[in-house]
């Protein structure tokens, strides 16, 4: 019990210090379903990204996969002329940043 | 047949008259049951012919059997049946219930000769009745009511067809039932959309699944009544799970993606690190530089100092660093920091340590055992794979343990049971080897330093000679060197515990490093505070090489590239690095790599990238880039082919050492 409530409070921590990093604009963390569970933007752009990111990344890793079924997805960059979006899938969860790199 | 037989009969009483009685008398019975008016007639017709013909001559037929007087004689009887022989003898019918046909015994046996329909009607009867109404209203002269009208004249026309037939029409008008729709409307089953997709990945994680399945069902039966109890507590643990799961299984990935947004930041210098490479090198001729990349440094650590480093060898980008306090009024706590250069802003693994650390060695192959000793004389072990923060092994409570600081630890290889152990040496002057039993630590002294003769000899045993330093020979690990404060180098070996096998007299002062070269067996290289860096051969009382670098000397480190290549940290926080294949007297280069006034205190290779790293008193930690200079390779002879491997490098070194001899 107690490594699953360490794990919970590292990861909230963790999700701190990448807020507080330099250039990082936002964090949204999505369900499995594509819903967001916790979000630094408001809540139209949350919902916007989540959506838009739920399909890229089920198309990018059925690509991975059907290439290789044993391959998976790691994570995606999507570096576009403001900002960067880094997407890392999880299991039952993924992870967006958005940050402006050059900042 | 019938005719045959009468012939001959008729014949027969031609030629013999006196059966004529007889023959008369059967014709008269034979009408019935021949039912053949001309055989009668003909019967009659010959006998009557034949009483006629009595006075003449016998007439035969041409046509006339010839039969002998026997069967002439011979008597036929008739006999007469009541049967019709028309009638069919073998009518089979189709039995339905017994499924074949069956022959039907009793064949209507009844013969109709004549058949005549009478136009004669019963008075009594309806149809009589009818007529002789009919007919007594034609005599009355007609009724007045429409329907005996109808009635009448339906009948005149009757009365004027006459239809061989007797042909009724009879219609009669039934009265229609409305017709009602009934219908009865059932809910219908419950749909639900489904869809998936089936692709190769999903196929592949499908069977994936069923193999889990599988085994876990296998497991189950075989372990089925010892783990009941553990199933019941994992029941427990899989509801806890279920109800935190929140947040707490992102833990890999939002370390992925701190280290990306870490890589996005740092992208120029993670550019750098993997492919700068300064050209710059080419004009300075044999002088290099160092390029700083990452800087790593911990909030929480910022009183303490940089004490120890260490690579991980197994992963390239992980390193150590231990956090302590090299003064001796300043001891406070003390941290084991673990950082990796895929996250330059936050270390890995923090262990808070009740005493400074001093000195620290990861295990060469199992890359998670740290051996760590402490300020007390403590030594423990950290497992990095628990989660804990509490070291697995630790002395303190152990007899053994050191008296005082501890100053360098070392790594050995596993002993003949096969326990991981490691020796220690401290400012007490023991050396100490641990072995990691279950759940202990146990010690066994390997050798007591030295004392130096200007101490007296009853307090000889009370003032120990502090072990400054400690490394052991690459190849015979057997051999190993200790630096002391009072600047003298003992080399001893494992298997005497009694005595040194060597003594060099190094330095003035304490010796701050010791180390073996790499590649060649017999040189070692020795720093101290009094400025000097000394490499010695082994076989050699005095040194071979001599370097003064203008303040104290607090680590030196050779080059895991090259025999020939070392580097030096000083406490004006400069780096000297060295190639005495190139130059013999001077650094190649010497750099300042913090601000003022910040003392450098370890300096470490990484044994795969061209780095360094160096740990200064702030408790930060720089990492910089050796420039191609420092890292060159012996020009190859044109149309040679360039030698590699540890030979070459002991060549190197060997023709240095004897040129300088």
């Amino acid at each position: 019990m107690l490594d699953i409530e360490c794990a919970g409070a590292e990861v909230e921590e963790t999700i701190k210090r990448i807020q507080s990093q330099k250039g990082v604009q936002g964090i949204i963390i999505v369900n499995a379903e594509g819903i967001p569970i916790k979000s630094t933007l408001d809540n139209s752009s949350t919902v916007q990204y989540a959506g838009n990111v739920h399909q890229l990344l089920m198309k990018a890793r059925g690509m991975v996969r059907d290439i290789d079924p044993q391959n998976d997805l790691t994570f995606l960059r999507v570096r576009s002329k403001k900002n960067e979006i880094m997407i890392a899938p999880d299991k039952d969860y993924f992870l967006i940043v958005i940050q402006n790199p050059t900042e | 047949m019938g005719n045959e037989e009468m012939n001959q009969k008729t014949k027969h009483m031609l030629q013999a008259p006196n059966v004529n009685s007889h023959q008369k008398a059967a014709v008269a019975k034979g009408v019935k049951a021949i039912g053949k008016k001309k055989d009668e007639e003909e019967g009659l017709d010959t006998a009557e012919g034949e009483e006629w013909m009595q006075g003449k001559t016998l007439v035969k037929p041409p046509d006339q059997l010839d039969l002998t007087e026997a069967e002439l004689n011979e008597e036929i009887t008739r006999v007469l049946k009541a049967s019709n022989p028309n009638a069919p003898q073998n009518v089979v019918r189709y039995s339905f219930k017994e499924g074949c046909y069956k022959p039907i015994v009793f064949v209507d046996q009844m013969a109709i000769h004549f058949e005549l329909e009478g136009n004669l009607v019963h008075k009594e009867s309806d149809e009589g009745r009818r007529l002789m109404a009919k007919q007594a209203e034609v005599d009355d002269g007609g009724g007045v009511e429409r329907p005996d009208n109808v009635a009448i004249k339906a009948a005149k026309r009757e009365q004027k067809l006459t239809n061989q037939f007797n042909f009724n029409e009879r219609a009669s008008q039934t009265l229609n039932n409305t017709p009602r729709d009934i219908s009865c409307q059932t809910e219908p089953p419950p749909r639900a959309n489904f869809s998936a997709t089936a692709n190769q990945w999903e196929i592949y994680d499908f069977y994936v699944e069923e193999l889990q399945r599988r085994e876990k069902s296998k497991e189950k039966h075989e372990g089925q009544f010892l783990n009941k109890e553990e199933d019941k507590s994992k029941k427990k643990m899989i509801q806890a799970e279920t109800q935190n799961d929140d947040i707490s299984q992102l833990a890999k990935v939002v370390k992925i993606i701190e280290r990306m947004v870490n890589q996005n930041i740092f992208d120029d210098v993670a550019q750098d690190f993997m492919y700068f490479e300064d050209a710059s090198d080419e004009f300075r001729g044999e002088k290099g530089t160092l390029l700083p990349l990452w800087t790593f440094q911990y909030d929480k650590a910022k009183s303490l100092s940089v004490t120890a480093l260490c690579w991980n060898h197994k992963y390239n980008d992980l390193f150590a660093v231990g956090l302590g306090s090299h003064e001796f009024t300043q001891q406070g706590g003390g941290m084991l920091l673990f950082y990796t250069l895929k996250n330059p802003s936050y270390p890995e693994f923090i262990f808070n340590t009740a005493s400074g650390v001093m000195c620290l060695d990861i295990h060469e192959h199992l890359s998670y055992l740290v051996a760590v000793g402490l300020y007390d004389g403590c030594v423990a072990v950290y497992n990095l794979k628990k989660k804990t923060d509490q070291p697995i092994y630790n002395s303190r409570a152990s007899s053994g343990k050191h008296t005082s600081a501890v100053m360098q630890v070392k790594w050995q290889k596993d002993d003949l049971d096969s326990n991981h152990n490691f020796i220690s040496v401290s400012a007490d002057g023991r050396l100490v080897s641990w072995t990691l039993v279950k759940h202990e630590l146990v010690f066994t002294e390997i050798i007591k330093l030295p004392v130096i003769d200007t101490i007296p000899d009853d307090l000889k045993d009370v003032i120990p000679t502090v072990g400054t330093s400690l490394d052991f020979h690459k190849q015979k690990d057997y051999s190993f060197l200790v630096g002391t404060e009072h600047g003298k180098i003992h080399k001893g070996s494992k298997y005497y515990s009694s005595k040194f096998l060597e003594k060099y007299d190094a330095h003035f002062m304490n010796v701050t490093r010791v180390k073996w070269n790499p590649f060649h067996p017999d040189v070692f290289i020795s720093c101290g505070w009094d400025w000097m860096v000394k490499i010695w051969d082994q076989t050699m009382k005095s040194p071979v090489f001599t370097f003064e670098l203008k303040t104290s000397v607090t680590d030196v480190a050779w080059a895991p590239y090259s025999s020939t290549v070392f580097a030096a940290v000083t406490t004006d926080g400069k780096v000297h690095v060295f190639d005495l294949n190139i130059n013999k007297y001077e650094a190649l280069c010497q750099q300042k790599v913090v601000s003022k006034k910040t003392k450098l205190f370890n300096i470490e290779f990484n044994p795969v990238h061209p780095i360094i790293i160096v740990g200064d008193d702030r408790g930060h930690v720089t990492s910089l880039k050796l420039s191609p200079n420092l890292r060159k390779k012996p020009k190859e002879k044109k149309g040679q082919d360039l030698p590699k491997g540890p030979e070459v490098e002991i060549a190197k070194m060997e023709q240095l050492l004897s040129s300088m001899r």
